[in-house]
């Protein structure tokens, strides 16, 4: 029950906004104590963890193209881009993004789109241009933004468990099969496909909904 | 074999190109280019470190993220030319090269790591990318990792507690939180419910997830504790509905937590937000009505 200590600190931790690495490192050293493990011992599982785990960060290398391409006008040619499409709105462009990227997670294609490769350089200043010309001078950036990169989250989560290879569908397999329950990945699958088209339909109500916020915002 | 190795050299290279621009354009904030070096030396060296040499090197780099000068240069720099809508074609590259290596690749076997397919055809698109760029814009070589470094100093710190948090994943698994936190559970679940078994279950997925900041973590917990003994073994519940539903009502609890840096707080920090938590309340709304969407329809689809 102790270990439980570790779960407190984090969460104090976030909740008080201390840095996030101070608290992470922080929590380790709990856990690891409260669980009669020497120091020595959590500073090496830590160790290994992190070194496992370097694949996670491997995603930044796309920085140097994005930034060398914003610096040529990258983010000015998205916003001139949805400008000249006649009809399109915030909420249309973040609906069919999220029906893209959940079209394309389904087919196992997790890393083509992402904060970095998409969102950033090409998304949200076209969704921020489009949420420009539907309320001009009304425009929120900050909320368009948190919506186009919570637009990209909910696509990922709820496309990638159709695929039938993915990490989480080999991971409840494995899981499974402990307990001697045998089971093809495809009988998981098919049960990611009416929560996905739940996420649709909520998400792209909310999108939806907020071009006719703007809207009545600019009648009124 | 192309796998992790050649993905971690690019990576490492990337990050040292990173360390030296900073040293040498803002001499003054040596932090940066420290962190930018300590983040090169893991991904070239960490497998000859040792686990011991790793975890101080852990430590090193939360030092230098937290105690050193670590800010975002000024944005001024001198303005190029401006191009046309053909911008987006190197940008295209990385997702085609990511898409058409993924499927090409799966059928040249021995070539490439088949568990790295996708990673693997990223990184072939950022360097097929990064050569058109040299090619058609004219840049000067050191000028897209210039520009690379700039957009690392907004993301700053965030940029590695994605793979902090993993590394903690590893300690509470070690620690056996998972059991302690399951057993806990355990006892809030009305006796005879379906729907209060099944919504305990969906709930603490998510709850735990929160928590942990990752569904993986989660769900052998709550299998063990509530999925398997209570909805397949009790109630003869369909294995793989319980599984997958599960799962899903998870993620719900991932759209939530800052816990889930890589997904709620890194991209926060990419698009400069002044709000830390700004996708985070974004989310929220969403995540909500879906999680109550996969209580009922687990409730639903059980015997």
């Amino acid at each position: 029950m102790l270990e439980l200590a570790g779960i407190a600190v984090i969460t104090a931790g976030f909740l008080l906004r201390f840095n996030p690495l101070l608290v992470v490192i922080a929590s380790a050293i709990v856990t690891g104590l409260a669980a009669g493990l020497d120091p020595v011992t959590i500073l090496a599982a830590f160790g290994k963890a992190f070194n496992d785990n370097r694949y996670i960060t491997i995603i930044y290398i796309v920085l140097p193209v994005i930034g060398i391409l914003e610096r040529h006008g990258l983010q000015a040619r998205a916003r001139d881009l949805i400008g000249r499409i006649r009809g399109a709105t915030m909420g249309r462009l973040l609906l069919a993004y999220l029906l893209f990227r959940q079209l394309t997670a389904a087919l196992g294609l997790t890393s083509i789109a992402g904060p970095a490769q998409s969102v950033r350089p090409l998304i949200a200043p076209m969704a921020e241009a489009a949420d420009e010309v539907q309320a001009p001078g009304e425009s929120d950036p900050e909320r368009v933004k948190a919506l186009a990169a919570a637009t990209d989250n909910i696509g990922l989560f709820f496309g990638e468990d159709i695929f039938i290879a993915i990490g989480s569908i080999l991971l409840m397999k494995g899981a499974l099969q402990g307990y001697g329950i045998d089971l093809p990945p495809l009988s998981l699958s098919v049960w990611a496909i009416p929560t996905a088209i739940a996420a649709t339909l909520i998400h792209g109500t909310r999108l939806l909904l907020a071009d006719r916020r703007l809207k009545r915002q600019r009648g009124g | 074999m192309i796998g992790l190795g050649f993905l971690y050299a690019v990576a490492g290279l990337t990050f040292g190109a990173f360390a030296v621009l900073s040293i040498v354009q803002v001499p003054r904030r040596s932090g940066n280019a420290l962190f930018y070096a300590l983040i090169a030396v893991s991904f070239l060296l960490g497998d000859r470190l040792g686990d011991i040499g790793n975890g101080v090197l852990v430590l090193a780099i939360v030092a230098v993220a937290t105690l050193g000068r670590r800010r975002p240069r000024d944005d001024k720099a001198d303005s190029v030319e401006a191009r046309g809508a053909w911008l987006f074609v190197p940008a295209l590259i990385i997702p085609v090269t990511a898409l058409a290596g993924t499927l090409l690749l799966a059928r040249l076997p021995g070539l490439v790591d088949p568990r790295q397919v996708t990673l693997v055809s990223l990184t072939f698109g950022v360097i097929l990318a990064l050569g058109v760029c040299y090619v058609w814009l004219r840049v000067p070589p050191a000028a897209p990792f210039s520009e690379g470094a700039r957009l690392m100093d907004h993301i700053g710190w965030a940029a590695i507690l994605p793979q902090l948090l993993a590394s903690l994943g590893a300690v509470f698994a070690l620690a056996g939180m998972g059991d302690v936190v399951g057993r806990l559970i355990g006892h809030v679940i009305p006796a005879g419910s379906v729907f209060g078994a099944v919504a305990v279950y969906c709930i603490g997925m998510a709850a735990f997830t929160i928590v942990m900041g990752n569904a993986f973590a989660a769900f052998p917990v709550m299998l063990a504790a509530i999925g398997l003994p209570l909805l397949i073994q009790t109630y003869h519940g369909d294995p793989a509905r319980i599984a997958a539903i599960g799962m899903l009502a998870g993620f719900c609890g991932t759209l939530v937590t800052p816990m889930a840096a890589n997904f709620n707080l890194v991209p926060a920090a990419l698009l400069e937000l002044k709000d830390r938590y700004g996708v985070i309340r974004a989310q929220v709304p969403t995540a909500i009505p879906l999680l109550f969407f996969n209580i009922v329809l687990l409730y639903l689809v059980m015997p």
